[in-house]
């Protein structure tokens, strides 16, 4: 009995009934639930796929939603959602960058600054996406003047993610070696350069993570959208136009629109393939920033 | 201390060939001690945590300076406040002066990056960026305000050349530093010290992560630096310090902060040393 040699434990545990039931216990729901996760996973892409799938054509990608979407394509939509998402992105990217960057860089570790800002950033995480919803019409739509548009949505998101985006920045940052920037401060490196030539480039991978987290999160928004970027199905002409993200749609067509979910299958599906496509390109990304460095080997 | 003992301070010229700039030791002749760097009853400490006390020592132009002594003796600190790379460490106080070139180094208005322009440091783990060989080395001279192609490109070749590394990567510069060997490595990273061209060269035993061979081969590397460059080394191989050094202080750890026991001729302190301290860590009796 090798196993009794190598764990003693084991041995003990086959020897008494209780061990050897806790453990069958244990070990039996862990598998369940593990297989549970993966079921209702399947089971949700599953359904999508078989109801969607039949809906999604090349038509339905390039055509304008009839009927208030119950037949007709999501084109428009598409193109709504990607804007959002463009807006999200360039504000939440930079302005996270460079509020990681101070936190990790320059503000003295456990000091008042970077208490403060970390409490402000959890709480602004744990905010819920409604509150954002409000907050942005009040703030993008009504005071700013920017009204319903795909402005203030894409807004409105870029302060929902920006928790997501500064925290794995940050810690990715800080995962960098010191050995570096000790090495970069004895060559009379500034302190700038090393940031944007050293430790930016080789946190990268934690970059491109954070970013895809801030994605995802925004792609599925639908609380935050409807009172900011609005519900208009309509192409929109630029990012002042009212747009209707694509969780907007499919909410709609659900919820408003009788007779709306096929479509709102199809949509959920085109969701989906989009998440897809956005996320396995951010990873790409991240391998060959990764590849660049073969501090693996 | 400052009796001059030819004996051993001629310098070597037997790793005169592998290396390009002409006669390697220039400069000022070794053997005549005039301080490029005073160090003036240095005490540092972090936060209450007293690291140095009261260190009086001159570095002298073109030789090597080793520094030697136990772990956690500070020679270290000592060594990084030199460049003052001890400002990067939150609660570490300095007082006393660190001279050079006549002026206090801890002076309000001093340049500290010309100042780590003109002093290089090495340090234990060689730690090229994360970037290719070339942009390595180009990296410190574009922030220093070079900005020719060309003349970037003669520095690098001239660097690389005097650490030996030239014939061994220069088809490979653009590929990742840190695919190079450990040995590799910590000649790049002397490399990139040199190529900013300083005066005087900070090293944190340099050779203490690497393979006998490779530690030989950047032993021979630091030797040839002698007398274009005041090298200050830390280690904790006597052997080596004894091979390549021109002065040694020895380091003690005294009422729990590093104080300097002696400091002379790296010969006189490792044949007939003065103190007994010196003398039982010297011979292997203690530390």
């Amino acid at each position: 009995m090798p196993d009794a040699v190598l764990y003693p434990g084991s041995a003990r545990a086959g020897s008494t009934p209780t061990f050897f039931w806790r453990n069958l216990a244990l070990q039996s729901f862990v598998w369940l639930a593990s297989l549970l996760i993966i079921g209702v996973f399947l089971w949700l892409l599953g359904d999508i796929l078989w109801r969607g799938a039949s809906r999604v054509d090349w038509e339905f990608l390039i055509s304008v939603p009839k009927s208030a979407g119950r037949s007709g394509g999501i084109a428009p939509i598409i193109v709504s959602t990607v804007l959002i998402l463009v807006v999200a992105i360039a504000v939440a990217f930079p302005l996270g960058l460079a509020t990681a960057a101070l936190l990790s860089e320059y503000a003295r570790q456990g000091g008042a600054k970077v208490r403060g800002v970390g409490l402000s950033l959890d709480v602004l995480a744990g905010v819920p996406s409604i509150v954002f919803g409000l907050f942005g019409n009040a703030f993008f739509c009504v005071w700013m003047g920017l009204g319903f548009s795909i402005l203030s949505g894409g807004l409105t998101l870029a302060c929902m993610i920006l928790p997501i985006v500064i925290r794995t920045a940050e810690s990715g940052l800080r995962m960098v070696p010191d050995e570096w920037r000790l090495g970069a401060a004895a060559l009379g490196v500034s302190r700038s350069t090393t940031i944007v030539r050293i430790l930016i480039p080789a946190a990268a991978p934690a970059l491109v993570a954070g970013l895809m987290l801030g994605i995802g999160r925004a792609m599925a928004e639908t609380a935050a959208l409807i009172f900011t970027s609005g519900y208009v199905d309509r192409m929109p002409r630029s990012v002042f136009d009212s747009g209707r993200a694509i969780s907007v749609h499919i909410y709609d067509l659900t919820m408003n629109v009788a007779g709306g979910d096929p479509n709102a299958y199809g949509s959920a599906l085109v969701l989906i393939a989009l998440l897809i496509v956005i996320n396995s390109a951010a990873l790409w990304l991240a391998n060959r920033a990764l590849d660049r460095k073969p501090s693996r080997s | 201390m400052n009796t001059p003992f030819v004996g051993d301070l001629v310098p070597d010229s037997k790793t005169g060939e592998a290396f390009t700039l002409g006669p390697l030791v220039t400069g000022p002749p070794c053997c005549e001690p005039v301080p490029k760097i005073r160090v003036e009853s240095l005490s540092l400490s972090y936060g209450q945590n007293e690291v140095l006390r009261n260190i009086s020592l001159d570095i002298y132009g073109g030789c090597i300076t080793a520094l030697i002594g136990p772990s956690g003796c500070g020679k270290t600190s000592l060594l990084s406040s030199i460049n003052r790379l001890t400002d990067l460490v939150p609660g570490c106080q300095v007082q006393g002066r660190i001279l050079r070139e006549g002026g206090d180094i801890h002076a309000p208005g001093v340049d500290v990056h010309a100042l780590r322009r003109d002093v290089g440091m090495i340090f234990q783990r060689p730690n090229p960026f994360p970037l290719s060989i070339r942009r390595n080395l180009a990296l410190p001279l574009r922030e220093h305000g070079l900005r020719n192609a060309r003349e970037i490109d003669d520095r690098i070749e001239r660097s690389l050349k005097d650490v030996g590394l030239w014939d061994e990567i220069s088809d490979r510069l653009d590929a990742p530093a840190q695919a190079l060997s450990g040995g590799q490595q910590q000649r790049l990273c002397i490399a990139r010290a040199l190529v900013l061209e300083p005066s005087v060269l900070l090293m944190d035993e340099p050779c203490s992560a690497l393979d006998p061979i490779s530690s030989a081969v950047v032993e021979d590397l630091v030797e040839s630096l002698r007398g274009r460059y005041t090298v200050v080394i830390v280690t904790h191989n006597l052997a080596q310090a004894r091979r390549i050094a021109n002065y040694a202080a020895f380091f003690w750890v005294k009422d729990r902060a590093g104080t300097l026991v002696e400091f002379d001729h790296c010969k006189r302190l490792f044949e007939s040393p003065r103190d007994e301290r010196t003398a039982a860590y010297v011979s292997g009796a203690r530390g």
